[in-house]
Order: structure tokens, then sequence, then C-alpha cells
């Protein structure tokens, strides 16, 4: 249960599992958790089980998943949907290499829980080619050598996409200062502002 | 991550009583601080009420003052064509935060109760009185050179890491907090605390209660006004120096002034006996540089921090130069 719409009742289902079915959680409980509960570790077994129903859209597909309130959305995607083009740096909102679109902002996916994404959509590099065709962004990164080892590159990309859909991107100075989410420890910064400055004034839409 | 227990709602009372009568539960709102915490174990709540569905996210100008919803994204108040018109210092104090990522999902909320950057609030393995009281300070004779040299006490140094509340305690804010009983308002300045000899306290915010909204009167400090950073990079790293400054000038003799200062202390750091002595008197960088050692008195540093003490003032000129500058 991750839904309360009002205030006459605290109790979820969760609680309700907890008051009432605690042997039916222990009975499908391996070892190691049983050996936890010897220790009053947790006395919360049954929510740790508990995976809360998520629906939200990746690239255009709808998903309904179950998750642990735990896994974050960079996780979630990496892990579950087999979308490795996300990638993970830090895992602490310090580099950008996780950068996605959650409907249609630019946000660091490793500091958001999945379950905080219900019926939201979001968008990874994945999404970005239509087929064969590249995205311009994408394009123009390959033309300019905007990368080195390529690490950085999707989160640059999806940051870059929105930093000219923000309308952020109308100067280098300007660039730079609203791609400073996304560090690039090989040092493309010139050429990836180049990229971006490229895509810009070109005025297509993207 | 340890896991926990996870709720949502859309209702601000159901949200107030699910933390209120549960000493293990907290709101998150955008994450982009408490996530991080949890995952290096400074905290480790049982139970997340996400409170994102609340309808708080109104910019709104009524009777001359600005009304901003708690859950408004750092980069939707930043953006606001009010905001940009009657505050722009408020959208420069945003606009110098974080990165774009982290303010299209940090909340005005969120913001203000974030924790210190401090490195031992971080480290599990180090002593921190913030953390867990009565284990010391490992600042204090550590790596300090983030840290406070105002208002400090011998059990904490960490100042306060937002740049968006240095402009609102410029800006006389209020914030409207609710609670089981109603809703209570207190000026943004007696919101944050000073660590005294209970660091863990950041703020005056009670167990169970929630700000739901921010409330700026309009001023005439859009003119003259300034955000001034000093920090590592030239951009997304944290206030070693951060000064607000904003004047209202008739023939150059200042009528009003706010001044307050970022990455100083525990909280925001107002100015207010360098603004008593600016006021009424002529805009000059000498007048300037006067306020500036008025509002250094009682800066006591810790060593890696010493070159604070020169460029905190620094700073405050440069602000006030800039501010005056842009008419």
């Amino acid at each position: 249960m991750s839904e309360i719409d009002n205030n006459q009742s605290g109790d979820t289902r969760r609680d309700f599992l907890k008051k009432t079915s605690l042997f039916t959680a222990l009975s499908l409980t391996p070892l190691t958790v049983l050996k936890a509960a010897d220790n009053k570790v947790d006395e919360r077994f049954a929510e740790l089980f508990e995976k809360i129903p998520l629906n939200l859209k990746v690239n255009n597909k709808a998903y309904s998943l179950k998750v642990e309130p735990r896994v974050t959305l960079l996780d979630l995607l990496r892990e579950e949907l087999d979308l490795t083009g996300t990638k993970k740096g830090c895992d602490h909102g310090q580099c950008g290499a996780c950068t996605v679109h959650v409907d249609g902002a630019r946000v660091n996916s490793c500091l958001s829980l999945a379950v905080m994404n219900e019926g939201k959509s979001v968008t990874t590099i994945e999404g970005l080619a239509k087929g064969e065709e590249l995205h311009p962004m994408q394009a123009a990164f390959i033309k300019h050598d905007g990368f080195q080892c390529g690490y950085c590159t999707p989160g640059q990309i999806m940051s870059a996409v929105a930093c000219v859909r923000e309308g952020h991107a109308n100067s280098k100075e300007e660039i730079r200062e609203y791609m400073s989410g996304n560090i690039c420890r090989c040092g493309a910064y010139p050429n990836i502002v180049d990229a971006i400055q490229e895509v810009k004034e070109k005025g297509t839409a993207i | 991550m340890i896991n926990f227990q996870f709720l949502r709602t859309s209702i601000v009372k159901t949200a107030l009583s699910l933390v209120a009568k549960d000493p293990k539960a907290t709101f998150i709102a955008g994450g982009t601080n408490l996530v991080d915490l949890m995952k290096r174990g400074v905290t480790a709540p049982e139970k997340l009420i996400d409170i994102n569905q609340l309808p708080l996210k109104q910019i709104e100008l009524k009777n001359n003052i600005l009304h901003i919803g708690a859950m408004v994204s750092n980069s939707a108040l930043a953006e606001n064509a009010i905001v940009k018109e009657k505050f722009p210092l408020l959208m420069l104090a945003l606009q110098s935060g974080a990165s774009a990522q982290l303010r299209n999902v940090a909340t005005v909320g969120g913001n203000m109760m974030q924790r210190t950057r401090c490195g031992y609030f971080y480290d599990t393995t180090m002593p921190c009185n913030k953390r867990q009281p009565g284990s010391g300070c490992g600042a204090i004779g550590g790596y300090n050179r983030m840290h406070a040299i105002f208002g400090t006490s011998e059990s904490c140094i960490a100042v306060h890491p937002s740049d968006m509340c240095v402009g609102l305690v410029a800006l006389d804010a209020q914030v409207v907090i609710a609670g089981a009983k109603g809703e209570r308002k207190i000026n943004f300045i007696d919101f944050h605390r000073l660590a005294g000899t209970t660091p863990e306290k950041d703020n005056n915010i009670q167990k169970g209660e929630l700000i739901v909204r921010l409330e700026i009167p309009v001023n005439n400090l859009n003119k003259n006004f300034h955000y001034q950073k000093v920090r590592d990079r030239s951009s997304y790293a944290f206030a070693l120096i951060s000064v607000a400054a904003a004047l209202e000038l008739k023939d150059d003799v200042i009528s009003t002034v706010r001044l307050a200062m970022g990455g100083v202390a525990h909280k925001p750091w107002r100015l207010v006996a360098a603004e008593n002595f600016l006021k009424g008197k002529a805009a000059t960088l000498a007048n300037f540089e006067a306020a500036a050692k008025i509002a250094m008195e009682g800066a006591k540093a810790f060593g890696e921090n010493d070159f604070k003490l020169k460029m905190a003032p620094n700073t405050i000129i440069e602000a006030l130069t800039v501010a005056k500058a842009k008419a």
C-alpha cells in the first residue's frame, strides 16, 4: 500500500501484514533473515519483501513494475529494465553521468527513488535516436569530438538536449554555467560546448 | 541503503499526522539531499512520507506579498516571471546553487531543510556532534577549510550550505509552518539555529511540522542588487563565501540596505550592524569598506579557514560595489 488519501486510519496494508501475517512471512523467510529476527535486528520483515507497484513510461514504453522503495531510478533503469546507456558515475548527484529526463526535465536519476516517479514519463539516452538516425545532439557530439572515454557522454547529451530546450544555450558562458552539473574527467568541455552551440544555432527543433 | 516503508499522500493533514505519530518517519520532497544521506548511512528513516503530491506548488502575488508554495522547485522559482521582475536577488541566489539537474528536483522547503556538507557529518567513521551528539567535533582542529567563522560553538563549526536561504534572509521572508494545531508563521531569520550545545538541531521546526509556504513582502530592492558567490570552481560548488546585497538609492544616498552572507555560519548570516551603519549614508567605497569592517566584528577562524577573515569583507565590498553600479 502506498497511497493514503484519507486520514481516518493510518493503517496501511503493510501495517496489516505486520499485525496479522507475521507467521506467513516467517514461513517464507530465508534463514539469514530469521537469524536477524532472533537478534531483533528488524521487526519489519513483512516490509522487507514488499515491493510497491510502479507504473511509468520509459522511452514511450509503458511498464507496470513492482519495486522496493529503496531502488533508485538509476538502478531500476540499469538493473531491471536493462537500459544500461544511463551511467552510474558517483551515485551521489555530483557528476551528472546518470542524467535522464523525467516529464521533460533533466534530473539525476541516482538521487531519485524509483517509486517517486509513479505515472511519469522517463527518457534515457536510448530514447533519443529515431531508429538508426541519430538525434542531432548525438551527431554533433560525434562531429565535434565531444568525448574521449565516453562514460559521461550519455549524461552530457541528455543534459545538453535539456539545456537547449530550456533556452539556456545562448552563449558559450551560459552553456558552461548550465552544463556545470555534468563532469567530464577527460576534459572534453570545449568540444562539448561547441557541439551544443552548433545544435542551438542551427535552430532545428530537438 | 537500508530499506524503509514508503507512503504517498496528496493531503497535507494526512502527511502531518503520519510523521507526527511515528518517531522514525520523515517527509521526502525532492530527496536530492535525503537520498544521498540515506545512501551514506548518515540517516536511516524507517518510513518515508512522499509529499510530492501535496498542493503546495503555487507562486502567487497577493496584496503585495509573494506566496511561494514549499513544493515549488528551485528552477521553477528562479524562472518565475514575478521573481525575475520583483525579486531578482532571489533569482541570482537560486541560480548560483547546485546544478540545473538538482534545481529541477530540489524544492524550496527541501532547500531550507538540507543538512550541512561538513565532511565529518557525512563520514560515519568520524566524530560529529551533529550526526551523533556527544561524539565530538572532527572539524575543530581538523579539516575546516569550508567551515564557519561566525556564531560557532565548541560543539560544531559547520555551515548551512544554501544559497537560496541567503537571498531569502536578506529579503525579510517569512516561513509558514503547518502542524497539528494549524499554521504558524516565523521570520526567516529565526528559522535556522546556531549550533550552540544542540548542533543536531539545524532549525526551529518541530517533529511533525511541515513548511507549507514562504511569504516575501514586495520591496524596492530590484534595481541595485547582487549575489556574489566565491567558490573553488566557477559553478556547481558550495560557497566559500557568498554575499547577498541590495540597496535602495536616492541620489546615491542609501535609504534601504540588505546584506546577508553564506558559507560563514550555521545559519544564513544577516549583517544587521553593517546595514545600520550604511543606512542614510552615501554609497561610497569608503562606506562599503567601513561596513565590511563592522560586519566582521566577532569573526573567529579555525586554521584552514583563516582566509575567510579576508575573503568575507572583500566579498561584501564587491557585492555592494556591483549592486551600486547596476543602476
